[in-house]
């Protein structure tokens, strides 16, 4: 409850400051002004449009990059001596910061989804494939001493033996990618890819729309907040015993 | 470094070697346009050429010192403010819940709240990159403060030790691991938020010498920069390694 105090004073002092015309700015606008400028974009679609580009390219992007981190993950962890190798050519890569690849996706691509979900997965897919190496590494060594007991094929060992025991661990994967998905794609289209929240962000500042602007501001905010709360909360449901057990 | 170390890094080092061959054969038969995957020895090239006439060094310390200045001071306004909030029960109670909404906030988006406050500057890049790294090790101080032994405040508070005893000996160790947690992440932050601010403004740097180059069909001058960025996050993420390793050793 007292958490609510800060933001309900600051909104209150803001729009005070607004009404009583105390500051003329153009770049300040009265939160009761965003409010109306969201009502508005909500209304005639367009934030709802570039609501639903920016979740696609995150999706779709999160998705690959997942695929593939989960899959090196499992082979680098799975068998030692991939994993012992592969650890120089996945520490010399992962550091490349994602944005550095706009341009190369520029290239490519050109403009549209395709360079959005490239630079997502790209992001995506060093989380996932870290945090799969290192659970798999830890499936107790027993577990995989019974399987080497039954004689289990590679495919059944893989699926009855080490996923259940790192399921926990792929959801964190998961929702930490969430998390990096939507960052990087609204930061993709911030800086190039006309298409989405970013975009619909940069084009409400350049054509002299603050109140437009903040709006989508808050909603971008939003939009990770629900995210990052619904994702926790599904793992405290699912995975609830596990993590504590961990 | 054992006998089995030394076959293992020699081991990495020829995948390295195997898949930049791989590399090499797939441009040598043409099978990728060298636009898209230009030969290893053009980007090779490019990165002697730009070393040789100055541009590579202005650009590397151009974003390598935005991203290293706007972090520094980050860490010191992100430090002293959440040990100034953590520190502080009711603080916390107020501050913390609207903290929390802010971090999943993307710090790029931002930046076109700060291009109306300040245009395409120089101040733009430096306070976009500052606000940005600011609240990971915000938040991560705050975390590590909550975390500390409880017990332990008890006990200096019968050991009557002061104020700046208990910050020094008791709350900074036991947050620290917490706080280079935050640390580590806003330097990524930093950096990414170096190139993209770059990449929007033109300000001499990696970020805007990899976008030039894209734009005129200059592949080995962006992969050459790209390979440039890799590098600076390789040394800074190890950078950061070490002097955890060192600041920590005492849990080890």
């Amino acid at each position: 409850m007292r958490g609510l105090v800060l933001p309900a004073f600051a909104i209150a002092f803001w729009e005070g400051v607004g009404q009583a015309r105390l500051i003329q700015s153009d770049m300040m606008s009265r939160p009761s002004e965003i409010a109306w400028a969201a009502f508005a974009a909500l209304r005639d679609g367009s934030m709802l449009l570039a609501t639903g580009q920016t979740i696609a390219t995150a999706l779709v992007g999160l998705l690959i990059g997942s695929a593939i981190g989960i899959s090196l993950g499992a082979w680098f962890g799975l068998s030692s001596l991939a994993g012992r190798l592969s650890t120089i050519a996945v520490e010399l890569f992962r550091p490349i910061p994602s944005v550095a690849l706009i341009p190369i996706a520029m290239l490519v691509f050109g403009f549209g989804f395709g360079m959005g979900i490239s630079i997502v997965a790209f992001a995506c897919m060093w989380p996932a494939l870290i945090i799969t190496q290192t659970a798999v590494r830890e499936v107790p060594r027993e577990l995989m001493e019974v399987a080497r007991g039954l004689e289990l094929k590679w495919g059944s060992r893989l699926f009855h033996i080490v996923l259940p025991d790192v399921v926990p661990d792929l959801f964190t994967a998961l929702r930490l990618g969430a998390g990096i998905s939507l960052i990087v794609a609204v930061t993709v289209e911030i800086t190039a890819n006309p298409l989405g929240l970013g975009y619909a962000l940069v084009v409400a500042q350049e054509t002299l729309h603050p109140a437009t602007m903040y709006a989508y501001l808050v909603w971008i905010g939003l939009m990770g907040w629900v995210l990052n709360a619904g994702l926790l909360q599904a793992q405290k449901r699912w995975f609830g015993r596990w993590s504590s057990a961990a | 470094m054992t006998m089995g170390r030394i076959s293992e890094t020699l081991g990495g080092i020829a995948v390295v070697l195997a898949l930049l061959g791989l590399w090499s054969l797939v441009t040598a038969f043409g099978l990728v346009s060298p636009v898209f995957l230009p030969p290893v020895g053009d980007i090779l090239r490019a990165l002697v050429d730009l070393a040789e006439d100055g541009s590579l060094a202005r650009a590397v310390i151009g974003t390598g010192g935005r991203m290293l200045l706007g972090f520094g001071l980050a860490s010191l306004v992100g430090c002293g403010l959440g040990l100034l909030t953590g520190l502080s029960l009711r603080a916390r109670a107020y501050v913390e819940p609207s903290l929390e909404f802010l971090r999943p906030l993307p710090a790029s988006a931002i930046i076109p709240v700060a291009v109306m406050f300040l245009g395409l500057t120089k101040t733009m890049i430096f306070s976009v990159i500052v606000f940005g790294s600011l609240w990971p090790i915000l938040l991560a101080t705050i975390q590590g403060i909550r975390s500390v032994e409880p017990r332990l405040f008890e006990m200096a508070r019968t050991m009557e030790l002061s104020h700046r005893t208990v910050i020094v000996s008791i709350v900074l160790p036991g947050a620290l691991p917490d706080i280079f947690a935050g640390l580590r992440l806003a330097m990524t932050v930093s950096l990414i938020l170096a190139v993209v601010t770059e990449m929007m403004s033109g300000e001499p740097g990696l970020g805007a010498t990899i976008l030039q180059a894209a734009r005129s069909f200059r592949s080995p001058e962006l992969f050459a920069g790209v390979f440039m960025l890799g590098a600076i996050g390789f040394c800074t993420s190890t950078a950061m390694e070490v002097a955890q390793r060192y600041l920590l050793r005492w849990r080890f």
